[in-house]
């Protein structure tokens, strides 16, 4: 069943530019597992749309298949949502965006979907660019099937039995970079303070934005001895970076460029701040930003913030020129030559 | 094989080159200059799976009755291809011609008393006029052209005039080809009698009114007349095409000629499940978007279209079948992808499909696909084959009509939705099965969640049996409505009353319309059902129940439109007997023939 969630309406609540409240960016209740970091995802987003002010019509949110896959339920509601087939959620989303280019796009997916059955998917939405956010919730595990090990679980990592994963793990992150993807970001779920606003700078970021979000699954892997857990990723985060996202009516203050802060202007004329935690990193080249998490990960440290970002890589509806007015708005008169335009066309085939 | 004797505009003219010398346009030369000649032509290609280097032929089939299947006989071959020489020779009919390229001897074992085999040096004449080597290469196919024009009278003028137009931006090229044309032309009219009595005699006017065009190219161009503007694909063997032509014509008229932006979005996807689910996800969004491939394609795609069909989300699968199973033969026809279009993906499936028999058809029912699709919300296929999609055919214009407007079917615009206390997805307000729909990016009232996942009436989530049985049931009143909204069946009477009938589907039509008139030479008479669609509408069943024996002829192993036809009146499932045909090469006429002839003989002698 789905819950719906009472909508309670209470004086004085605080809305954004829109009129809305927080609660107006909800969904229906979530049938996750209590303590689920997925949740505590939603929870993010719900904020960070809030915060955006986006007009809930104006956003499409898409899944897969998981216990993550299902959380496009869970906020928005006044948003159409696509809970699609299993590794498939960037291609309905490539097609709906390239039907209508004005909506925003949330794809929401876990790491056995992106990264097992839809790994080709993740690939190529990537290498298109579609303008979304693409957001991997990642617990290691395949929660919905009953916690069997997924593949961006570490070598080593154990699985509740105790059983020990011998294989490498495929590094969402890393692999998204080397593939060319023009926003790249992790955090977890547990860090709701750098998650909303990095969720704002994808949002927001005129391409794919990819988010792979920690995500500890606390019924199959939360124990001791999983790379994935509260515990572990809490002791081993290593924040790189924090962001903010500015809207395009604020005031840049001097103070932005200053020291370790660094500004990243958007076409919409917003900007991405970036507040460098750690002065050794730059996101905007790609050698560096691998570099780093390499070095990083083999001391067993997680990296996060934004870990990567090339504003000059041009996204799907650039690179094939599609007129401004979303596809599906076209008058028909405008798709269709007419009668004459057919005989004429014909002569040629005489 | 029957004899070649005196046949005038009724012949059968073969060509045997290897792939990728281009013959292709010198093949294309001969066609068009038939047909404006008023002859009906057919052109049919055998080519392999292969870019360059292979045996490939070209049949032209030239009839003044209009008959457009395999003939079965070879009257004039030109065997261009020392590889497939003798098989070549072979196949030419009794009395029949064979032209080759006398440049080099051939062997004396190579030999045939019957026929009449001409030699010209093709090769030494194009090497004596042209300087380069790739002319050289060329002008061969075209000096050929030029040897037929003078052995088969065909028109010079009309040659003339073609390649003007041809090659209007490029006078050189004229100049060259003319030359080209003129060398097999003068060595055949001084050296043989022409033109033989296997010829063309002009016939007027007699093709007003007719076009030449492949299947793809007009499916293509239908799929932009029906206001398509998201095709995703991946290529595949032989559905290219399609795809191709849509991007022509969308190149043609749908960009804007100041900012070069365009009016359409075209996605080569990473494979064919990709391509699936972009379809869905652009119609979801309200932009009408479809699919071309072939059955491999479709196998990849089916998890996608059981979930299309679960949540009711238009779509539409363009296939051009090929020879399977598996790879197959990709460049032979073939009909044996009817059972797993009508049924893809797991679970209980069943979608509407179209059946055009020819390009015509091609262009005018890849616009219904469309509004079905959107009328049913549903994924809605149309069954093309290699044959309709690759060759070339003759067919009548194409004609449109100003006044259509796409049928968007049952959606719901932010104005309705204003007037409504509640939007609710899947409750069956007018009782034929379709549901309301609305669209992303119009009013949160509309917003409502797509699931493959088991949901009720009012769009939720449920594991309650009764409620996702309600939704199940619901769907088979939709395919109901189905019935009476997909094109008719057409019904050809035989001239004498008879309890004989021919269900026939796609490309199989052209051999059954002629195997009814030699049949009727012979004192048979059957009445003809061509099926353009499932389900089938009420007249099929009709059909059956008012024939004793059915013949139900078909280019697939196991009788699979035979199959479903026993699904819809297994009562009278003995009465249906199969006339197969599944070698990879389009049906001849004589194969109805014989099947129907070889069946009635069992029957008399039981
Ligand atoms: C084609 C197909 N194969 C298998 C499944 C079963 N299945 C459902 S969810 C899932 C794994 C989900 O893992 P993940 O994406 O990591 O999501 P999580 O539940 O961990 O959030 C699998 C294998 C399916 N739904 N479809
Ligand atoms: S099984 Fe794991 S991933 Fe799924 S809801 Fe429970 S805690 Fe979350
Ligand atoms: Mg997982």
């Amino acid at each position: 069943m789905t819950y719906a969630r009472p909508r309670i309406d209470l004086p004085g609540q605080k809305t954004n530019e829109i009129g809305l409240a927080l609660h107006d960016y909800e969904g229906s209740l979530s049938t996750l597992c209590a303590g689920c970091g997925h949740d505590s995802i939603t929870a993010a987003l719900v904020q960070a749309l809030w915060e955006m002010s986006i007009a809930p019509e104006k956003l499409i949110k898409m899944s897969g298949i998981g216990c993550s896959s299902k959380t496009p339920a869970y906020f928005v509601h006044g948003a159409h949502g696509f809970n699609s087939v299993h590794g498939r959620m960037p291609s309905v989303a490539t097609g709906a965006l390239a039907g209508n280019r004005a909506l925003i796009g949330i794809g929401v997916s876990g790491d056995g979907d992106s990264l097992s059955i839809g790994f080709g998917q993740f690939g190529h939405v990537i290498r298109r660019n579609v303008n979304m956010l693409y957001l991997i919730e990642n617990n290691g595990v395949y929660g919905l099937t009953k916690g069997q090990f997924s593949a961006s679980a570490d070598a080593g990592s154990t699985s509740k039995r105790g059983e020990v994963n011998q294989m490498q793990n495929i590094n969402a992150v890393a692999t998204a970079i080397s593939m060319g993807a023009s926003f790249v970001g992790r955090s977890f779920s547990g860090d709701r303070e750098q998650l909303v606003p990095l969720i704002k700078a994808a949002i927001a970021h005129p391409g794919c934005a990819v988010l792979d979000v920690i995500s500890p699954c606390v019924t199959f892997n939360d124990h001791q001895g999983s790379t994935k857990s509260y515990a572990y990723v809490r002791e081993h985060r290593h924040k790189a970076m924090e962001t903010d996202l500015i809207s395009p009516r604020a005031e840049i203050k001097a103070s932005y460029y200053a020291g370790d802060t660094h500004p990243v202007r958007l076409h919409d004329g917003s900007t991405i701040l970036l507040r460098k935690v750690d002065p050794d990193y730059d996101p905007t080249r790609r050698n560096n930003a691998l570099g780093f998490l390499e070095r990083h990960r083999s001391r067993g440290e997680i990296v996060t913030g934004l870990l990567y970002i090339d504003q000059n890589v041009t996204d799907m509806h650039t690179q094939s020129r599609t007129v401004r007015t979303p596809l599906k708005d076209l008058e028909f008169e405008r798709l269709n030559p007419g009668s004459e335009a057919l005989e004429k066309l014909q002569l040629g085939m005489k | 094989m029957p004899a070649t004797q005196s046949r005038i505009n009724d012949f059968v003219l073969k060509i045997a080159t290897v792939n990728g010398t281009g013959s292709a346009s010198a093949n294309g030369l001969l066609m068009k200059a038939l047909f404006r000649m008023g002859i009906p032509v057919t052109g049919k290609n055998l080519f392999p799976s292969n870019i360059q280097g292979l045996p490939t032929w070209y049949e032209i089939r030239a009839n003044r009755e209009g008959y457009i299947s395999s003939a079965g006989r070879v009257d004039v071959m030109v065997a261009m291809n020392a590889q497939t020489y003798q098989k070549d020779l072979d196949e030419v009919s009794p009395g029949g011609f064979l032209v080759y390229d006398s440049t080099w001897p051939r062997e004396s074992t190579l030999h045939r008393d019957d026929i009449t085999v001409l030699g010209v040096p093709l090769s030494k004449l194009c090497n004596e006029a042209f300087s380069v080597a790739r002319l050289r290469i060329l002008m061969k196919n075209v000096a050929y052209v030029g040897a037929l024009v003078a052995l088969l009278n065909i028109d010079l003028d009309v040659i003339k005039k073609l390649l003007e137009q041809t090659f209007a931006s490029k006078p050189k090229l004229i100049d060259s080809n003319l030359e080209a044309i003129m060398l097999g032309y003068d060595y055949a009219s001084e050296n043989f009698t022409c033109p033989l009595p296997v010829r063309a005699e002009n016939m007027g006017d007699n093709n007003k009114g007719k076009i030449m065009i492949t299947g793809n190219e007009a499916t293509g161009l239908g799929c932009l007349y029906a206001g398509a503007t998201v095709g995703a694909w991946y290529p595949i063997t032989p559905s290219t095409g399609v795809m191709d032509s849509f991007s022509k014509y969308c190149e043609t008229f749908r960009v804007d000629p100041e900012t070069g932006e365009k009016r359409y979005c075209i996605i080569q996807a990473e494979d064919e499940l990709a391509a699936a689910g972009m379809v869905i996800g652009a119609n979801w969004v309200g932009a009408r978007g479809f699919t071309p491939t072939s059955g491999p394609g479709i196998s990849l795609m089916s998890e996608f279209i059981g979930f299309a069909y679960y949540a009711e989300i238009p779509s539409v699968f363009i296939n051009v079948q090929r020879a399977g199973p598996s790879t197959g033969m990709p460049t032979r026809t073939q009909q044996s992808d009817v059972m797993q279009c009508a049924y893809a993906s797991h679970g209980d499936t069943k979608h509407p499909i179209l059946f055009p028999s020819n390009p015509h058809e091609c262009f005018e029912m890849a616009v219904t696909v469309f509004d079905l699709a959107e009328r049913l919300q549903t994924p809605v296929f149309m069954l093309s084959d290699l044959d309709i999609g690759m060759n070339d055919w003759m067919v009548s214009e194409l004609t449109w009509d100003d006044r259509y407007r796409p049928d968007r079917g049952k959606l719901l615009g932010p104005e309705e939705l204003k007037k409504m206390e509640r939007f609710v997805r899947y409750l069956n307000v007018d009782g034929d099965g379709i549901t309301y729909r609305t669209l992303p990016g119009e009013d949160p009232k509309g917003a409502y969640f797509v699931r493959g996942s088991g949901h009720n009436r009012y769009g939720a989530y449920t594991e309650d049996s009764d409620e996702y049985q309600d939704v199940l049931d619901r769907l088979l009143v939709k395919w109901a409505t189905a019935k009476t909204l997909v094109p008719d069946a057409l019904l050809s009477k035989a001239e004498r009353s008879t309890k004989l009938g021919i269900v026939a589907y796609g490309s199989t039509d052209g051999a059954v319309i002629e195997a009814r008139d030699r049949l009727a030479d012979q004192g048979i008479h059957a009445d003809y059902l061509r099926i353009r669609a499932f389900p089938f509408t009420e007249e099929v069943e009709d059909f059956l129940r008012a024939h004793d024996t059915i013949f139900v002829v078909e280019q697939n192993r196991d009788a699979q439109m035979k199959s479903l036809l026993m699904l819809e009146a297994n009562d009278i499932a003995d009465r249906l007997v199969s006339i197969l045909h599944y070698n990879g090469k389009p049906i001849p006429g004589s194969c109805v023939v014989e099947g129907v002839t070889g069946h009635l003989e069992k029957e008399a002698a039981a």
